[in-house]
């Protein structure tokens, strides 16, 4: 007895003297190392990408230029200007359009299907239903590069190898495991007291779903969305084997091409370029939207 | 009822493009089969041969290589990236997005980029380096097996550090205050704490940090493809590169079927293990 009181008082005494060392934000490091390193590491982290940007912005002639430069003497829009003209049958303006939609279609195919999927799991079970969900986890353990050729076949008797709506449907499939994943527990959530007094004021279920249950699941469709965008966005071997036509290549497969180079000369000032105008979404989207994107990540890797 | 009809887009889309696949997968890696003409049952020759196939072998070896690297060194970065921005404060969450926002960028993305940052004469990293005296800049780094190995391992882990960070910075946030708390009271010094408190409890997290990077590395072929396409001399092709070479090339479909099953095989088998001693060693 006496003891758990000391305990506690010394507790809440201990509390008390942290207040000031709070401020330090490592227990190993002294705050000024601890500013240095996080600073040399930022700048590390944040080089990269400032080569990109600059190396985008020169003008072709400086982009070659050896040695580089540190900082564009003068500002260009050259490169991207060129990205609308067709490089030897290949315009990654083009590139670009396939990208947005082949994204935007595997985003919406995955929240719809996830979405119905997840709600069926949370709140309409049935017999078989726990069986299902088992095998929809499953596929969470086998990667999709080592089922690519018959999914290459398979398309192919589809009559979908080769097109954008064949790989969108590959992609959404294998987004959706995690789609489902999160929205059966952002609708699992929610108190079944809500749905039935949606019920008895005379909603149907389905209704009901749309009305009072996905409005509350938001933040888990919002996850979904994001993580399922980036992964197409950024998807690089499927497109490279289920697309064999130049001119139906997403970015990140187009810039291949011009990376390998024409003539065995590679117009850096362009590719890069074209990599800038790949990440701008996917770093803009991400600092805009960062909380649902990190909160889908965690929910979706503590599974 | 209205459950079944629910559930059933996700059940076609998963039976066609997944389920389906996979057991072709299967049945074709008994075959002898190309794109073109008639596929022939060879019984378990393709996977025979795929033991004595020496460039898959050689394939594996450096997959395994690569994957042994690569684990500790971004488990450490990730681990030490995690200690120093674990704190929920407003500076530490600027540095957190800032390690962060590699992540979001694209394997290929990340690999053009490093093409240009180490190309010889125009790159401006081997310039930086010829000019502190520790290299020639007009040096072709892509040319050598060692150079272009850490050409991939720096940028993988600026790519993906980040990422294994945050589901540490989520492990160490999920400990409780008053564990770490009592365990201050009772004397424990940091590096104790950090030793008897903070390392057992972050087993569940640890254990996922490496299934991440350990299938990852397995599966490694974005960076390979672009940054060294397999090269010098074969020495950096992945086991993906194989059998898309394989299968995507060479149209030996059959035999890059039996070379897939046995790549899943593998994952299978090293997330299993992995779990299995992570998950026992919490008893001791």
């Amino acid at each position: 007895m006496t003891s758990t009181t000391a305990r506690t008082t010394l507790r809440s005494r201990s509390t008390a003297q942290t207040d000031a060392p709070r401020r330090r934000r490592s227990s190993f490091l002294p705050t000024g190392a601890w500013w240095v390193v996080n600073v040399c590491l930022a700048v590390l982290f944040l080089y990269p990408l400032y080569i990109l940007i600059i190396q985008a912005i020169k003008s072709p002639a400086e982009a070659a230029a050896v040695p580089p430069t540190a900082f564009p003497h003068q500002f260009s829009l050259h490169n991207f200007v060129e990205l609308g003209t067709s490089q030897g049958g290949l315009s990654l303006l083009s590139s670009l359009g396939n990208s947005l939609f082949v994204s935007v279609l595997t985003t919406l195919v995955t929240l719809v299907v996830s979405t119905f999927a997840g709600y069926a799991f949370a709140k309409l079970p049935f017999r078989g239903s726990r069986f299902l969900f088992f095998v929809t986890l499953v596929t969470f353990m086998v990667p999709f590069q080592a089922i690519i050729t018959p999914l290459y076949l398979t398309l192919k008797d589809l009559g979908l190898q080769n097109n954008l709506v064949g790989l969108s449907l590959v992609m959404a499939t294998f987004n959706l495991p995690f789609g489902i994943f999160v929205m059966r527990n952002s609708f699992a959530a929610i108190p079944p007291s809500l749905e039935e007094a949606a019920l008895i004021d005379g909603a149907t279920a389905f209704g009901a779903m749309r009305r009072v249950m996905l409005p509350i699941a938001v933040p888990g469709l919002v996850s979904t969305a994001l993580l399922t965008f980036f992964a197409a966005w950024n998807e690089f071997f499927a497109t490279l084997i289920l697309i064999t036509d130049q001119s139906k290549y997403t970015l990140p497969v187009s810039l291949s091409i011009l990376s390998a180079g024409q003539n065995n000369s590679v117009n850096w000032g362009l590719l890069e370029a074209g990599v800038l105008i790949t990440v701008i979404p996917c770093v803009v989207i991400y600092l805009i939207l960062q909380k649902y994107y990190v909160a889908g990540l965690l929910s979706g890797a503590v599974k | 009822m209205l459950g079944v009809v629910f559930m059933l887009p996700a059940m076609v889309l998963l039976g066609a493009f997944f389920f389906w696949p996979l057991l072709r997968t299967i049945y074709l890696s008994f075959f002898d089969a190309s794109i073109l003409g008639q596929p022939s049952f060879v019984g378990i020759q393709n996977y025979a041969d795929a033991f004595t196939d020496s460039d898959f072998g050689q394939a594996v070896l450096f997959t395994v290589l690569y994957t042994v690297i690569m684990t500790p060194v971004l488990l450490a970065i990730g681990f030490g990236l995690a200690l120093l921005v674990r704190k929920n404060t407003r500076v530490t969450r600027v540095f957190q997005t800032i390690y962060f926002i590699p992540v979001v960028i694209g394997m290929a993305s990340a690999s053009y980029l490093a093409l240009y940052i180490w190309q010889p004469d125009i790159g401006p990293l081997p310039n930086l380096l010829g000019r502190l005296g520790l290299g020639n800049a007009s040096t072709n780094l892509f040319a050598n097996f060692w150079t272009v190995f850490l050409i991939v391992t720096v940028t993988v882990v600026w790519k993906v550090a980040g990422l294994q960070m945050l589901l540490l910075i989520s492990g160490m946030q999920s400990i409780s205050t008053d564990v770490m708390e009592a365990a201050k009271i009772d004397g424990a010094g940091a590096w104790q704490t950090f030793r008897h408190i903070t390392l057992p409890l972050l087993r569940p997290t640890l254990a996922l940090v490496l299934v991440f990077s350990v299938a990852g590395s397995l599966l490694a072929f974005d960076q390979f493809f672009i940054l060294s396409g397999g090269g010098p001399e074969n020495s950096t092709l992945t086991a993906v590169f194989q059998i898309y070479r394989v299968s995507f090339i060479q149209f030996h479909l059959g035999y890059g079927s039996a070379l897939s099953i046995l790549l899943m095989l593998v994952l299978g088998a090293v997330s299993a293990v992995q779990m299995l001693l992570l998950r026992n060693s919490d008893n001791s």
